[in-house]
């Protein structure tokens, strides 16, 4: 069976994505996305996870026994979860204690068993490797988007404390809109984050719907039009 | 039917086995890691409030554990022990604020041994973000009103915030998390001049071994 890529792909990131369109992980989405670093860390380690998950449970997905199934699967992520965390505590510290609760909560994310029932238990591993990147870039970019929109607006800086996770190289990433900007409290405070995250699914629903619109259009214009030759 | 039963147990067990191993693989391979990472955490934020240069004992590890909930918090507040040569130089508290506005506020509050406070942060805090967060030393210069001071300066009656005729600032829309604050320093400096002696282990035997030796 020949694999369309491109299809797993858009899928993950926009058709389907995990946040947007499925709206799961809503836990931790909301909320760590007080800053774009928050979301960003987050955002890997959930991706971290998933590919793990993902690639293990399609290499067992004939042994799996189906009564068995779902306790395997997760078994897996929550021995991914726990490795994902202590690498976390071990190799980025400051970050690590921020996100704090929210890296064992990524078991709970049913994102990552959602993707290991639907999609890595029935494909090969290079396929659910392809998905499980797509999946877990789809939910990253969601966090990273909605962390760096609620970060401007609350705070007036963008990527603060980006040297917890690049080190200290990455002090100069930190933007900032000026020391007058007083920020939104609102936007930083738990309501911003569903009003965010409200205003993204607004967004994008307006922007297929639209693209759907078009196409129709386009369809129609092209029948009138062969219809108007003929 | 049991048979199939114990096919899937068996199978479960074995993936438990997997998981577990991987967890223990990492937790080894991380575990020195984690621990170098506490104690560097905990060495930064003590040698924020006590310069490295004014001791040159091994403060992190030069602990008491002591039981005062009324004045420092909780049952088992854990000190540093900073001194030079043996001479107690400053004790840094692990208080705990009860009555911050969303719970409890764990600080490090160092005293010197001349009773003046070496500085106080802010370790763990529920507050308002925006509001009562302005105790974090990111975010504001407050948590500086503590340095240099003591039980005489502002007098007792004045070690409060304004609101309450004292002379420490409150933040506009937050004054719980202030007021929680400065009564936590207070009372931790109460007690260190209480217990001086206990704090630094100075009973009188060592006090005696000191002076022959430097006799001799």
């Amino acid at each position: 069976m020949a694999t369309n890529y491109n299809k797993i792909i858009k899928d993950g990131i926009w058709d389907s994505n995990p946040a947007l369109v499925a709206l799961l992980g809503l836990c931790p989405l909301l909320a760590v996305t007080n800053t774009a670093i928050n979301g960003l860390g987050l955002g890997l380690a959930t991706l971290a996870v998933l590919i793990g998950s993902n690639v293990t449970i399609s290499l067992i997905r004939n042994i799996v026994r189906q009564e068995v199934r779902l306790p395997i699967f997760v078994l897996v992520i929550a021995s991914f979860v726990t490795a994902v965390e202590l690498s976390m505590n071990a190799y980025l510290y400051d970050l690590y204690k921020i996100l704090g609760i929210f890296i064992p909560l990524i078991v709970t994310n049913c994102a990552i068993i959602g993707r290991a029932e639907a999609f890595a238990s029935k494909n090969n591993p290079f396929d659910s490797l392809i998905d499980a990147l797509a999946m877990g870039i789809g939910f990253a970019l969601v966090l990273v988007v909605l962390g760096g929109a609620r970060e401007l607006i609350g705070s007036g800086t963008l990527f603060s404390q980006a040297h917890l996770m690049f080190g200290e190289g990455a002090r100069g990433l930190t933007m900032s809109l000026g020391p007058d900007y007083k920020g939104l409290l609102l936007a930083i405070l738990p309501p911003g984050a569903f009003i965010g995250l409200g205003i993204m699914l607004a967004a994008k629903n307006w922007f297929d719907q639209h693209s759907k619109k078009r196409e129709i259009v386009a369809i129609a214009k092209e029948k009138s039009l062969a219809e108007g030759i003929l | 039917m049991s048979k199939k039963i114990i096919a899937a147990a068996l199978l479960l067990g074995f993936f438990a086995v997997i998981g577990t191993g991987l967890v223990a693989f990492t937790y080894e391979m991380t575990k020195d890691q984690i621990a170098e990472n506490e104690r560097l955490a905990l060495l930064r934020s003590l040698q924020a409030l006590v310069p490295a240069d004014t001791v040159n004992n091994d403060m992190p590890n030069d602990t008491i554990i002591v039981d005062d909930k009324e004045k420092l918090g909780t049952h088992t507040t854990t000190i540093y022990r900073g001194r030079k040569d043996g001479d107690p130089i400053a004790a840094v508290f692990t208080s705990i604020a009860p009555d911050g506005y969303s719970g409890q506020i764990k600080l490090l509050v160092a005293v010197r041994a001349d009773g003046t406070l070496g500085g106080v942060r802010v370790i763990t805090h529920k507050e308002t973000p925006g509001l009562g967060d302005k105790i974090e030393v990111e975010k504001d210069d407050w948590i500086f009103a503590f340095d240099n001071r003591s039980l005489g300066d502002p007098t007792v009656d004045k070690w409060a915030v304004k609101k309450d005729g004292g002379i420490f600032d409150q933040f506009t829309g937050a004054t719980i998390t202030p007021r929680a604050i400065v009564n936590s320093v207070k009372r931790t400096l109460i007690y260190a001049s209480e217990h001086k002696e206990a704090i630094y282990d100075l009973d009188i035997e060592k006090a005696v071994d000191k002076k022959t030796g430097g006799k001799s």
